[in-house]
């Protein structure tokens, strides 16, 4: 049965590489009923409530270990950035538990929280949405360092400021000017920077180069691998791009409507993919060399997160599909190259 | 004659002091049936590029020179009225965002039937007719359904294949798509571009096709312009300019992707960003991120090269040109 501890992942020294975050059976259900009069409903002479869910994380288990960078991709809707921030305990999740370093913080308070936040750090999409407009940026990458270390005097914040401005390549000498006078890929190099002026072990980042040009993305992607590198941080990174996750990933979790349907090693991923699913994802990305006009196509489109299809979610769209899928839904079962697959067709060895 | 003839555009927009030149002399060509690819960062000018075929630069922008032939009739000249008899009709635009294209207070029929109306005289159930017939085309289930549809209560990508029904109404001769997949996800976007290459093959239709991702430019177009900084910068047949650019920039893009690096190793970026169209480097406009830079190229703009199938303006390419030349006329 679906167990995440199972996989076991080697790091370089070939010893068992030491968990830094454990989610467990994550959902999230967001209601969208509305107000009470609004969730009234006249049915067969009785008065009833009804309540509507969005069911944007259906029991999702992951693992990420300490050096890593775990990339999360998926379809917009697939509930991606829902498991970042509920991680980040931006939003509380509705069941299951998430805990860090072996302490469960899901169900801390905002004060209890703080500690755990110096650790895990966040970098957002849009780095135009995501930095305060009016402040410069020595203030905006001020405020963490003070806030999270009052002791520090002065000259000791614009050390530390100074440092990890450098660190990212923007000259500290910037740091009287405002956000709009950057551009897209200075202003990411600013959110990272931010992130990293806490010393964190660990970082979240929500598709931190799709509002970037491609050339931009390079010199982001580089930055946060060379600093991956020099503070020994451990990266979930979400994204949809799979040309990214390819380059950049230790382990990919592929997602689709709330569920993880495979989870791999990324070499592994790109050779090997065997989710349905993951298959149509890899045939759809546009190659330079080739001309990929034998793309596995879905049909229909992903189904509303609000009624959930029973079964595999993915049967609707599936080729595979039988009566089973339909009916039960499917666990992650290990594979024997270490990849982990949630499909029925795959077990009964259709596929 | 081409069908499409553009000669030394030049877009500027005026602002208060001075005045930005958003684009220059651009010129190409292109013939029926042609898909033709207009690739860039952000800023090069690829939307205004398109915008000012169509004739739709609103102010403080203004077509400053040059013009745009569409078999032999100048756009450029045209005024409102009869430009508005073009757009839709012989020439159809498809926007970015399928989300903010439609009018979310009408019914799809009724925005398709809309249009129908608006360049000939047509019956209401004729026009019923043509709509649900190009609904079919673009392959959406139940058509008849979703003519009393809102835009609302359609997904990302079937909002996009209704623009792309609407595009095809007047059964137009040149459809420009201004990143017609990038706010959707790539299982959409693939099914999308395959239906808009397929339709414009089938229909003989030209295509100008306005995105950043080179990989879908290299599945769908036979034509690549490289813009950079309101100019052109390189262009020529797709599978030359992938295979083998001439341009440091473009080299640089396509360098710069993912899959042209192994994993795990660092990409190779284009230090630097485009400069603002305020500060443009003198010279050629590129120099200051470009790792062959010769003293003539912080002087002087360069011209239009010949290599192979494609025209470079860098002087790094001409010059090597040139050697080659020179060699072979010493042998």
């Amino acid at each position: 049965m679906s167990n995440s501890q199972q996989s076991v992942v080697t790091d370089k020294n070939n010893g068992v590489a030491e968990s830094i975050l454990q989610v467990r059976n994550l959902h999230k259900r967001f209601d969208i009923s509305g107000g009470f009069l609004d969730s009234l409903q006249f049915k067969a002479g009785k008065i009833s409530r009804k309540r509507e869910y969005v069911h944007a994380i259906n029991g999702v288990n992951l693992e990420v270990y300490k050096g890593e960078a775990l990339c999360v991709v998926g379809e917009s809707g697939c509930g991606k950035s829902t498991v970042a921030r509920t991680i980040m305990g931006l939003i509380k999740p509705s069941e299951g538990v998430i805990s860090f370093k072996g302490q469960r913080i899901d169900n801390l308070s905002n004060s209890q929280m703080l500690p755990f936040r110096r650790k895990m750090q966040m970098i957002f999409q849009n780095p135009y949405a995501s930095l305060n407009p009016r402040k410069t940026i020595t203030e905006t990458l001020e405020e963490p360092v003070k806030f999270h270390n009052p002791r520090f005097s002065a000259a000791q914040v614009k050390d530390k400021v100074a440092e990890v401005m450098l660190s990212v390549g923007v000259d500290p000498n910037w740091g009287v000017r405002f956000p709009h006078e950057f551009s897209g890929g200075q202003r990411q190099r600013i959110s990272i920077a931010r992130a990293l002026t806490v010393e964190p072990e660990f970082i979240v980042a929500d598709e931190p180069i799709s509002a970037l040009d491609v050339s931009i993305q390079a010199q982001v992607l580089n930055l946060m691998m060379d600093t991956q590198q020099e503070r020994n941080l451990t990266y979930l990174f979400i994204t949809h791009d799979l040309a990214v996750v390819e380059h950049f990933g230790t382990r990919v979790a592929v997602m689709y409507l709330g569920t993880v349907c495979e989870l791999a090693a990324t070499k592994t991923l790109f050779s090997t993919p065997k989710h349905p699913y993951t298959q149509a994802l890899m045939s759809a990305i546009p190659r330079l060399d080739v001309k990929n006009t034998a793309h596995i196509k879905l049909t229909g489109e992903v189904p509303t997160p609000i009624n959930l299809p029973g079964g595999c979610v993915f049967h609707g769209r599936c080729r595979h599909a039988n009566e089973r899928c339909k009916i039960q839904i499917p666990p992650l079962i290990v594979q024997n190259d270490g990849s982990q697959v949630a499909c029925h067709a795959i077990e009964e060895n259709r596929l | 004659m081409s069908f499409l003839e553009v000669k030394n555009l030049e877009v500027s927009f005026n602002l208060h002091s001075k005045s930005l030149k958003a684009l220059q002399n651009i010129s190409f060509n292109l013939e029926r049936g042609e898909r033709l690819g207009i690739v860039g960062e952000s800023g090069a000018g690829k939307s205004v590029a398109a915008f000012a075929i169509l004739n739709l630069i609103s102010r403080p922008g203004k077509i400053t020179a040059g013009e745009v032939l569409l078999d032999g009739e100048d756009l450029s000249k045209l005024s409102s009225q009869e430009m508005r008899k073009i757009r839709g009709n012989k020439v159809s635009m498809i926007f970015q965002d399928p989300m903010m294209t439609l009018n979310p207070v009408f019914t799809i029929g009724a925005q398709m039937i809309e249009c129908l109306k608006a360049h000939r005289k047509i019956s209401k159930s004729n026009a019923t007719k043509i709509a649900i017939q190009k609904l079919k085309q673009v392959q959406i289930p139940s058509p008849e359904m979703r003519m009393n549809q809102y835009p609302h209560e359609l997904s990302g990508g079937m909002k996009q294949r209704i623009i792309i029904a609407i595009a095809l109404l007047m059964d137009p001769a040149l459809i420009i798509a201004d990143e017609p997949t990038t706010a959707l996800d790539v299982t959409i976007q693939a099914e999308i571009m395959e239906l808009l290459l397929d339709l414009c093959e089938s229909n003989n239709v030209a295509l100008i096709l306005i995105t950043h991702d080179l990989g879908v430019v290299s599945q769908v177009t036979q034509k690549t312009i490289v813009m950079y900084a309101g100019r052109i910068i390189e262009q020529g047949p797709t599978n030359e300019i992938i295979n083998d650019a001439q341009h440091p920039y473009t080299q640089g893009l396509i360098n710069a992707l993912p899959q042209q690096t192994l994993p795990g190793e660092k990409l190779n970026q284009i230090r630097g960003s485009m400069p603002s169209l305020q500060d443009i480097p003198s010279g050629c406009s590129f120099n200051p991120r470009c790792d062959f830079v010769l003293d003539l190229c912080t002087q002087k703009r360069p011209e239009f090269t010949q290599s192979g199938g494609c025209s470079v303006a860098c002087h790094m390419v001409k010059a090597m040109k040139d050697a080659e030349k020179g060699h072979s006329a010493h042998e």
